[in-house]
């Protein structure tokens, strides 16, 4: 048993031992878990993917004259403006003004509000353009002007949903080509895609929620951030298999950080055609090996997750909850999949590549004495459930 | 003789020279083999062709001077298809639309994508499906 202090305090003498969620599996393996687990202190996860509920608060500053904004447009992409006067939301999925969207399908996208995140992480200038009614003491009723990151006060990533423990493998058994957020899905069942990290995913290495909660600090695009929240559509009450991994979407992580720490490398903007924008996000989360049990539940590996195949001509897009079947990561990961016996070509929309780098590069965070771990002071619930949208009518 | 080689050509047509009956006086006069992957002659604009050529290194020599006697821009370097490693975030979705897999994934334990140009036939099929637009086309 260790506690966060003891970890920590190892992380601050420069003596911790830290190894990625794919390095431990061996490692147990060899050393046998009752003895892995006193010499390890931390084990580090990772993701890349699509994060569509993204975005960020930006604050300008004042201008002279003062405005107060009440619309808001950055590279032409609509900020949302009722906060403040000079604090504007922009959300991952906004289009650019004029993007025709999917009138002439599929749409391409080309450019929106993840790009913006992006460009801005990326040192880019970008066009401020804001109306404004104007006040006594907010006199200016339009402002055009250009600015970077470095200008803005504050420039705050937030994912309300992030990290999800697992997901769809999406299949298209109409006889059309689908262009969908899970990509390009051909006809007649000739494809999957799936979108995880598996067995280096976060809430994949803590299926029951025992370490990482609200406060635990968190590695978001380079920055140091943490979890201000259960993710939206948080679900920890589902259907689990042997190894307690749920068998389909389940937990997520609400996340913030500073974009002025971020790297561009990791904060990337989506098009999918057909679809709509989104943004791309790299995420590591530190497990403290508080005890065996939390050491075991970090050696899972890709044949032990499984993920339920969906049918995206017509189980999800008329939420039916039907599944056609699950599969594994190995599986996935081997770039092909046995389906009604045949064997058909999966593809990714979550980098793997890039997770293994995430995890990498925040273990040398922590075994340098950088990156400290935070205890979370709320657990996030394992007994909630998703609850659908209803229509009806006025109850009063 | 020596042995038949292939050689990938990009040729840029200003307007004017569009009617010629290039590609048919290369077969004919210079004794080459062409497959073209992408063409777009329209006349009275700009257009380019991009094409193998298989033959002796002489007659592809003789057969690209030929050519430049056109005034048409050849290139032989530039590639029709850019894959962008930065750009390129590793996911792999466009892996399983590359019909030549010059977009592939050579290790399945690090799962990073690389692009072969040798095997890239330009379909575009890449373009479309790439969420970060790490591939682009030349025109």
């Amino acid at each position: 048993m260790k506690t966060y202090q003891e970890i920590n305090d190892r992380i601050a003498s420069g003596k911790a031992v830290v190894m990625t969620a794919e390095e431990i599996i061996d490692y147990v393996d060899s050393k046998g878990l009752q003895a892995a687990a006193a010499e390890v202190d931390v084990v580090t996860t990772a993701t890349f993917g699509p994060m569509c509920s993204s975005g960020c608060t930006l604050n300008f500053g004042h201008s002279k004259p003062k405005i107060r904004m009440t619309e808001a447009w950055i590279e032409d992409v609509l900020a949302y403006t009722g906060l403040a006067a000079v604090d504007v939301f922009m959300g991952a999925t906004q289009l650019r003004h004029n993007d025709p969207a999917n009138m002439y399908p599929p749409g391409e996208f080309r450019y929106g509000g993840g790009h913006v995140i992006a460009d801005l992480v990326a040192g880019k200038e970008l066009q401020l353009f804001a109306l404004s009614y104007g006040t006594d003491e907010y006199p200016l009723r339009e402002i055009r002007t250009y600015f970077t990151i470095d200008d803005l006060n504050q420039a705050t990533m937030v994912n309300p949903r992030n990290c999800y423990q697992n997901y769809n493998v999406a299949i298209n058994r109409s006889e059309k080509t689908l262009w969908t957020y899970m990509g390009k899905l051909e006809p007649n069942a000739k494809n999957v895609n799936y979108c995880s990290a598996g067995q280096l995913s976060p809430l994949l290495n803590d299926p029951l929620y025992e370490t990482i909660g609200v406060g635990s600090s968190v590695w978001l695009a380079g920055a140091r951030g943490h979890v201000y929240a259960e993710g939206t559509q948080h679900a920890g009450d589902c259907e689990r298999n042997e190894h307690d991994i749920p068998t389909g979407g389940a937990g997520t992580l609400a996340l913030t950080g500073d974009m002025k720490q971020m790297l561009p490398e990791f904060v990337r903007g989506v098009s999918l055609v057909g679809y709509g924008v989104s943004l791309g996000v790299g995420v590591g989360v530190p497990i403290p090996i508080l005890n065996e049990g939390v050491l075991k539940r970090c050696c899972i590996r890709d044949e032990q997750i499984v993920a339920p195949i969906t049918d995206y001509s017509s189980d999800y897009p008329n939420a039916t909850g039907n599944v056609l079947g699950h599969v594994n990561y190995k599986e996935l990961k081997s770039g092909q999949i046995d389906f009604d016996g045949r064997q058909i070509p999966a593809g990714s929309l979550s980098s793997y590549s890039k997770a293994i780098k995430i995890a990498e590069l925040l273990a040398a965070e922590i075994r340098s004495g950088d990156f400290l771990l935070s205890q979370p002071y709320v657990m996030m619930p394992a007994d909630t459930n998703m609850k659908p949208l209803k229509v009806r009518d006025k109850t009063t | 003789m020596s042995e038949p080689t292939t050689r990938k050509l990009m040729l840029f047509f200003p307007k004017c020279e569009c009617e010629k009956p290039i590609i048919y006086l290369l077969v004919k006069d210079y004794d080459l083999v062409v497959n073209i992957f992408r063409a777009k002659v329209t006349p009275e604009e700009e257009g380019y062709l991009v094409l193998d050529v298989t033959g002796t290194e002489e007659n592809i020599d003789r057969a690209v001077e030929f050519i430049k006697t056109f005034n048409v821009q050849v290139n032989e370097t530039g590639k029709g298809l850019t894959w962008d490693e930065n750009a390129c975030t590793g996911c792999g979705h466009c892996v399983v639309h590359c019909p030549t897999y010059a977009l592939h994934i050579p290790d399945r334990s690090t799962m990073a994508v690389a692009f072969d140009a040798e095997k890239c036939i330009e379909c575009l099929g890449c373009i479309r499906v790439c969420p970060y637009g790490a591939c682009t086309s030349a025109f």
